[in-house]
Parts: structure tokens; sequence; C-alpha cells
């Protein structure tokens, strides 16, 4: 991937164990940061690629928020580093102030200034001087921003206040990609949204800083947001970034029970892994890499568990939550039964689990149904 | 870079890097250390008043302290004051609550109207009425008198924030109450009433202390208070000691009431609780109290302000041409208009950085700063005045009777007007602004000139507004304190009313009046603001 051919998925570009290369634009090596006796960020290490686009996920707290302003420049690390571009700009004795980072930054809400049109709101940055051509060549290039925007060019006249929630990102969208940041971090932009809005909202952002070509970094608590938005997630947990990767492996395959857990919703049972062969009360599940062998927690994601007539395994459900285009079934399973003369190594049975459904009405409580899983399942050692 | 798909990973190693603005060391956020010294320095600068009336009872000695407070004296100005407090507070509750609730809850006709006329009583300075009913009724004189006067001039410090409150409450808890079978009488005590609380104790407090600090008013009908005998003293001796030891009774006396008001204001919370629009308030029928209540309102106003105006208005008319004097009464307008600008500049300007800590890093610290302030500017006048003449006199004789110091002692005394409007306007204009403008390439210093300080000059210049109204009207400081030949309105009004020249005096008056009246909208539009934040 190059700095002028941004892609997206499938193909994930970062591996954390590699070394950065020159490809690399954001380089942050073990930092930390406290709140008075508070630590908020306990040795992050991440690296981000030029032109990619990267989601920082993680639950309320967990430190994502003030990574981004470290990297912002708005807070100093206690210790580690920070690079853009190769170019330390924070830590090891060096500190670089927020407006020489050159740094595209977009808050929750926007923050425009409310003193301000959009039009002035977006040329806030652009020094008319320093452009060929002066106002006239700002003008110009707020008309180009709300054009790239997909705002009408009468916005320009507009107070903050007069536009609607999805349009004031986009105009602070524009008015941080004004001054042609190299890096855009995105603190929570769309949360403030509501659902139909933030989806648009979402797409159109996505599209203009890809067309940009510009690196870019997304904060959010929103596991969907993040997973469709970028292509390489890390997942904050306690001020640790607990698993980096493109969005298909941190979802398939987290790394821990709460990553999996954080990221989706996770069917986890008791299994006994004998070589990469799980056997739980769902069958023999496939495990690339098992952690141990033995007794392990199998994570299975639900649509991994299918209901068909001639499955393996039987169940019962329980009750069911029908939203619309789906229905989420929980269903009791039954005990696995041994072919006649043989063993079970783990025979499982009665545990609760929860899968969807498109067809709510074959999924009435005391319904039993046949199963079948799907893929690989993830193993976790057991926890204590 | 290359991918591993088959196992999750967590981050990298570092790499060689060049470096940006090597050496350079971290510095704490934009020019924090600095704003906290200054906050600092005006903090120990505010507390002059305190430490001098601390100082000047501990230099008095312990048995010659006690022998000028437990005297017959100090009792009988202690039996007005606190007489004068107790009687003129509850009325002003009275009169304030009630006055509020006609105009905000009822369906009064003409409320909008009623709701400024209230509040105008502010715009005439308690001296002024006081010279109006003593020229409407000479032989008024004593406790009574005092306490006539002092409502009519200060139920609109109770009136304008319970007005505000009512204005803002939320009508679906009045609803709810009403749906668990309360009557519109019980729905006031029980739902509304509480509400007010904060209202009503802020207002209480505010009347007191104008009552502790005014001198003017109950000069002129002979009735003597503390802040009264200690200005005769110091007429009389100049800095003598008994003064000051009235002057320390006064400022127990305030620091009782400061107590009282922060016990009584409870830690219930009084902000709205939950989302969605808020519903307008519900005004209940008047039906035949239309007419009694239109009545009393009328009654209260022409008392308030239509007598003072008038006695003001025949004082200038009977005068003629002669009062309008240029030779007098320019000087005394342009020093007034002087003092008043510079007084207030230098209030907001000295009242920013601790506004500033108070919004953007607010501690323990910045609470603290904020306090010594908020204390020192409840002390009267009148010992304010008198800590600066003494600290000017003894430690730096140069500046004394200077403007710097009259300057100096309108600060101290008004600067919660400013830090009020300089905090609100601050919470417009939040740090994530300012973060904005400097990730769009703005230095720290830029971005708070053209967005901070930019979106919080319309507040700061009401706070300004607001101490200039201060300024216009303070009159025993300024006694106190001005330069030989100073002259402003209050204190040619003074000077003039006291050699019972009243129709020289009334057109010092009526500028005062015509000064404060804008201002005075402003407080009340002000108010309704900060009650919806």
């Amino acid at each position: 991937m190059t700095e002028q051919s941004p892609s997206r998925l499938p193909a994930p570009r970062v591996a954390a164990s590699v070394a950065p290369t020159t490809n690399t634009h954001l380089d942050i090596a073990e930092v930390t940061k406290n709140f008075g006796s508070q630590a908020v960020l306990k040795g992050v290490n991440l690296s981000v690629a030029k032109g990619g686009t990267t989601a920082i996920v993680g639950p309320s707290g967990s430190g994502k928020t003030t990574l981004l302003r470290l990297i912002a420049g708005f807070e100093h690390p206690a210790t580690g580093s920070i690079s853009l571009n190769g170019t330390t700009v924070a830590g090891n004795g060096v500190w670089l102030p927020a407006h020489k980072r050159h740094v595209g930054y977009v808050a929750q809400d926007g923050a425009l200034f409310p003193h301000l049109t959009v039009g002035q709101n977006i040329a806030f940055g652009l020094d008319s001087s320093a452009l060929d051509g002066g106002r006239r060549a700002v003008k110009t290039r707020v008309q180009e921003l709300l054009e790239m925007v997909s705002l009408d060019a009468d916005m320009a006249k507009r107070r903050p206040h007069q536009l609607s929630g999805g349009q004031q990102q986009r105009v602070a969208l524009a008015r941080a990609l004004a001054r042609e940041p190299e890096l855009m971090l995105l603190d929570e932009p769309f949360s403030a949204l509501d659902a139909g809005l933030r989806v648009a909202t979402r797409r159109a952002v996505a599209k203009v800083l890809n067309e940009a070509g510009v690196t870019t970094i997304l904060v959010t608590h929103d596991q969907a947001e993040a997973l469709s938005f970028a292509d390489q997630v890390a997942i904050m947990r306690g001020g640790k970034l607990a698993q980096i990767g493109n969005p298909f492996v941190v979802y398939t395959r987290p790394a821990d029970r709460a990553t999996a857990e954080f990221l989706g919703d996770a069917v986890i049972l008791n299994a006994w892994m004998e070589g990469s062969l799980a056997t739980c009360s769902l069958g023999g599940i496939p495990v690339r890499r098992p952690p141990a062998q033995g007794l392990v927690q199998l994570m299975l994601r639900p649509e991994q568990i299918r209901i068909a007539p001639d499955g393996p395994i039987r169940g019962v459900v329980v009750d069911t939550d029908y939203f619309g285009p789906e229905t989420t079934v929980r269903i009791k399973l039954a005990p696995r039964v041994a072919a006649a003369g043989a063993s079970l190594a783990y025979p499982g049975g009665g545990e609760i689990i929860t899968i969807r459904h498109w067809n709510a009405s074959i999924t009435k409580p005391g319904t039993e149904l046949c199963l079948r899983v799907v893929g690989e399942g993830v193993a976790f050692p057991v926890e204590d | 870079m290359t991918t591993d798909l088959s196992a999750p990973v967590v981050s990298k190693t570092s790499k060689s890097t060049t470096t940006a603005g090597r050496g350079k060391r971290p510095r704490p956020p934009f020019g924090v250390s600095a704003i906290s010294l200054i906050a600092v320095l005006i903090a120990l600068f505010s507390l002059i008043p305190l430490g001098y009336v601390a100082y000047m009872t501990a230099a008095t000695g312990w048995n010659t302290a006690v022998g000028l407070i437990f005297r017959p004296r100090v009792g009988e100005l202690l039996l007005n004051t606190v007489m004068l407090v107790v009687f003129t507070v509850p009325i002003c509750l009275v009169l304030g609550v009630g006055g509020a609730w006609l105009v905000e809850r009822t369906k009064l006709r003409g409320h909008r109207w009623w709701a400024v006329a209230l509040a105008a009583p502010l715009a005439i300075p308690a001296f002024v009425n006081s010279y109006s009913w003593v020229s409407a009724v000479p032989s008024l004189q004593g406790i009574w008198s005092g306490v006539l006067i002092a409502t009519l001039s200060y139920f609109p410090l109770v009136y304008i924030p319970a007005a505000a409150t009512l204005g803002r409450l939320d009508p679906a808890i009045e609803q709810s109450a009403a749906s668990l079978g309360l009557g519109p009488w019980a729905v006031f005590f029980r739902v509304v009433l509480p509400q007010l609380r904060i209202a009503m104790t802020g207002g209480g407090l505010l009347v007191s202390l104008h009552l502790l600090a005014e001198y003017g008013a109950f000069a002129m009908i002979r009735f003597d208070t503390f802040t009264t005998a200690i200005m005769t003293q110091f007429q009389s001796t100049f800095n003598g000691t008994a003064g000051n030891m009235l002057a320390s009774v006064l400022v127990f006396f305030c620091l009782i009431l400061l107590l009282v008001e922060v016990r009584s204001r409870g830690s219930a919370r009084y902000a709205r609780v939950g989302s969605g629009a808020q519903a307008k308030p519900i005004r209940l029928p008047l039906r035949h109290y239309q007419i009694p209540s239109q009545l009393a309102l009328l009654a209260l106003t022409v008392l308030a302000f239509g007598l003072p105006i008038w006695f003001v208005l025949r004082w200038v008319f009977a005068g003629g041409a002669r009062v309008w004097s240029a030779d007098e009464f320019l000087p005394a307008l342009l020093q007034t208009l002087a003092y008043g600008t510079v007084g207030a500049a230098a209030t907001i300007v000295v009242g920013f950085p601790m506004a500033y800590l108070a919004v953007r890093h607010p501690s323990w610290f910045s609470k603290m700063l904020e306090l010594s302030n908020y204390i020192t500017s409840s002390l009267p006048g009148i010992v304010v005045g008198l800590a600066f003449v003494t600290v000017s006199i003894r430690m730096v004789p140069g500046i004394y009777q200077t403007s710097g110091v009259l300057i100096a002692a309108y600060v101290l005394l008004f600067l919660p007007r400013a830090l009020v409007n300089i905090r609100s306007g601050l919470a417009q204009a939040p740090k994530e602004l300012d973060e904005a403008a400097q990730s769009l390439g703005k230095t720290p210093l830029a971005s708070f000139l053209k967005v901070t300080l930019r979106l919080t000059a319309p507040a700061a210049a009401g706070g300004a507004a607001l101490v200039f109204l201060a300024i216009v009207n303070e009159l025993t400081a300024t006694l106190l304190l001005s330069p030989n030949g100073t002259h402003t309105l209050a204190t040619e009004f003074w000077s003039k009313s006291s050699e019972i020249d009243y129709s020289g005096a009334a057109p010092y008056a009526l500028l005062m009046i015509l000064l404060s009246a804008p201002m005075t909208y402003l407080l009340f539009q002000q108010s309704k603001k900060v009650a919806g934040q």
C-alpha cells in the first residue's frame, strides 16, 4: 500500500511484531500517561502506515481519547515517544506543540467556532498571505472543501448553529482538511449523531479521507463503527492496546476473551483441546494455533452456528428477541451422544448459547432444532 | 510492513528517528503557571482588608479591644443593625418572591412590563432613594424609616434571581406534584418554593450585605448603623482605634452572614434533571385576584421607583438652569465616567486569570483563590476603604489618596460581578475550541486571542458594564479614598444634599439614575441567562 493509492480491505497491512519501515507515518513507542496518581496509558506501542485508516476502539475510560490527544499534541506523555514521519514530536526531551505538528483534528462535537460562519471556520487555518491569489485563493479553497464534503457552496455563509449535526461534522472535517494535514485524528466524531445520520456521515467522511489519501486515526467506543471504518483496528483496554490487526482478524481471532466479547456477541464454551481439535457441546471444532491442550475456552461467533435440519447438534429454543432483519435465539444445548461402543472425551451439554437467524417463525420457545458449526473456533486458556 | 493473519499480535518495535526541536523541554499547558501566579497575587492582594482588620484587632490589644467592643454604644449599633436585617430581609423576600411569582407564574396582565418595572428600583441608588423620601417626609428617621427605604431599594435583589429561577423551573415537576394530588397552593409551598431556595438565600444575603455596607441612605435619615458610626469616627478621629474596632465587629457580622448563607443553601440539586425539551411554565389564572394584584404591584412600583423619580425631577425643575452649572457638573460627570471606565477595565483584567483558572483548571486551589475574593467583596466599602487608607499611609505613603488606590478598592469591591460574567463567557468557549484552533496551526496565544478571548468578550463586556454601574453609584469608599479635588456624581450629590441643597443635588441623582437604567436592564436579562445554565 502506498501513500498515493490507499486501498481498503481486505489486505491487512500492519503487523505489529514487525519493525516499522519508511512506510510508517505514526510511531508510538512505550507511551505512558498519568493523571495525578491514575495511570491512564500504561506503555502503548502503535504503528500506523501512511494513508492507512486505524480505529482505536475500547470501552469508556480505556485511554483511547488520551492517546489521541497525545498524538495531537494537546497532552504530554509521561514516558515514551511519538514520532511522525520518522521525526520525534514528543518524548526523549522533545516537544513539538500542536500547532506545529500539521495534524488534523476533528472533535466529538466538531468544535466549530460559534462566532464564525461556516466559510470562516473552514478558512480559519489558512493563511491568505501564504497562498497564491490571497483571499480569492482562500475563498476558492473553501468552495472546494465544501464540495469535497458534499455541502452546498451557500453553506459558507451560515453559522454553525444553523447546521444539522451531520453537516457540522462535515464542516469540521473540511476545516481540518483545509491545511492538507498528513495525519487526521477523529475523536468519536459520529457519536453525537443519530443512527441513520451516523452511518451516512461515516461513509461520507471515509470517502473524503480515502480520496485525499490522508492517514487517519479514528477513536470510537462503537466496535461496529471501528470494524467498518478502518483497515486496522486497535483494541484498547485498561490503558494498553490488547490487540491490533485488520478488522476481520480481530473479530474472528480475538486475542482474549475480553476482546472477543467487546467486539461483538460471542459464544464461549468449555472445550477439551486435543491437537488442533476442540471438543465441546457443539462437537469437534477446528482451532488454529491452540494456546493449550486439555481444558480450554472455545469462542465462536453466533453467525458461525447455523440452524440445519441435518445438523449433528441438538438443542431447544429457550427464548427469542425479534429485531426485524434478524432474530436472536437462545438455545439450550443437548448433551452429545456417543456412537455405540464409543465414549466421548467431553460430552458437555446443558449450556445456553445465542445464535442469530433471519426467520423468527421457526424459533418459538420449546422448538427443537438441529445445529451446525461453520468455520474455525478460537481457544483461550481457561481463566483462573 | 508484513501481514500475519494467523495470530493476533500486539504492536511493534521502535526505530531510528530524527527529532523536532531537540532539546526543548516539555512545558505545561499554555501559561497556566503564569496565570496561577497572577491569580495567587490577586488573591493575596484581595486579602488586604481582612488582614488589616485582623492586624488592627491584634495590635489594639485584648483589653483595649474588649473595652471598645463591649460598650453600650456598640450594643446600640448592634441592635440597630440586627433589627434592620431582621425586619428588612423577610419583607424583601416576601416582596421579591411574591412579585416574581405573580410576574412569572400567573396570568398577570402586562406581566412583561411588570417584569422590568419590578427590577427598575435597582437603578436608583439607596442614598438617592433616601433623599427622595426625606424630601417627601422631612421628619423621616429611625429604624422603621430605615426598613422602609432599605426594603424599597433592595427588594429587587431578591426579585431578580427569584424571577429568573421561576422562569426556568421545569413545569413537569409541578405537573407531577399536581398528579400526586397537591392543590395549587400546596404545589407552590411544597414544590416551587423549595426550588427557590438558592435564589432566596442568595438574594437575602445580598440584601443583608447591602444593609451592613450602606452609609448614605441611613446617614440621611439619621439612623445609626455600624457603617455610619465608623464613618463618623473616621471623620472625627481619622484612623482611630474605636472606628477600627467597629470595623472588626462589622467584618465579623459579614462573615457570620456568609456562613449562614452557605449553610442554608444546602447541598440539594436544583438543576433540571433529564433530557428533552423543557415545556413553557404554566401560568395560573388570577381571576378575581387580578385587580388586587395589579394594585399591589402598582403601589410597590410607585413607592420604590415613581416617588424617587418624581422628587428628583421636582428638584431638578425647582432648581432651574442654575443647577446645571457646567463648571461643577461636567467635571463630576467626566471624572465619574473616567473612574467607571478605568475601574471596570481593571476589574475585568484582574478577574480574567481567576475565572480562567476556575473554568479551565478547576481544583481546590482555584476555589480557594475565588473564595478569598468573594469574602473580601462581601465586606462593606468602608472596611475596604479604611484598610487601604491605613495600608497606604503606613506602608506606601506615596500612593495615599491617589486614583490608583481608589481603582484598586473598586476592583476588590466589585470583582465578583466581573467574575460571574467572565466565567459564563469562558463556559461558551470550551478548551476544545482552543485545541481545534491549535490543530489548525494557530499558536496557543493566537488561539487564545482569536477564539477564547473573542468568545468571552461579550460576557466580559456585560461584566464591565455592571462594574461600571457599581462604581458610578459607589459613595463610601470613594469618600474615604478619592484624591483631593475629586468630584464624582455620587460624592457631589452627597456633598450638595448634606448641605441641604436638594435642588443642586438633583441633577447628579438624575444622571446616576439615567446611567444605571440600562445596566439594571442588562443585569435583569443576564440573571435570566445565568439561571438557564
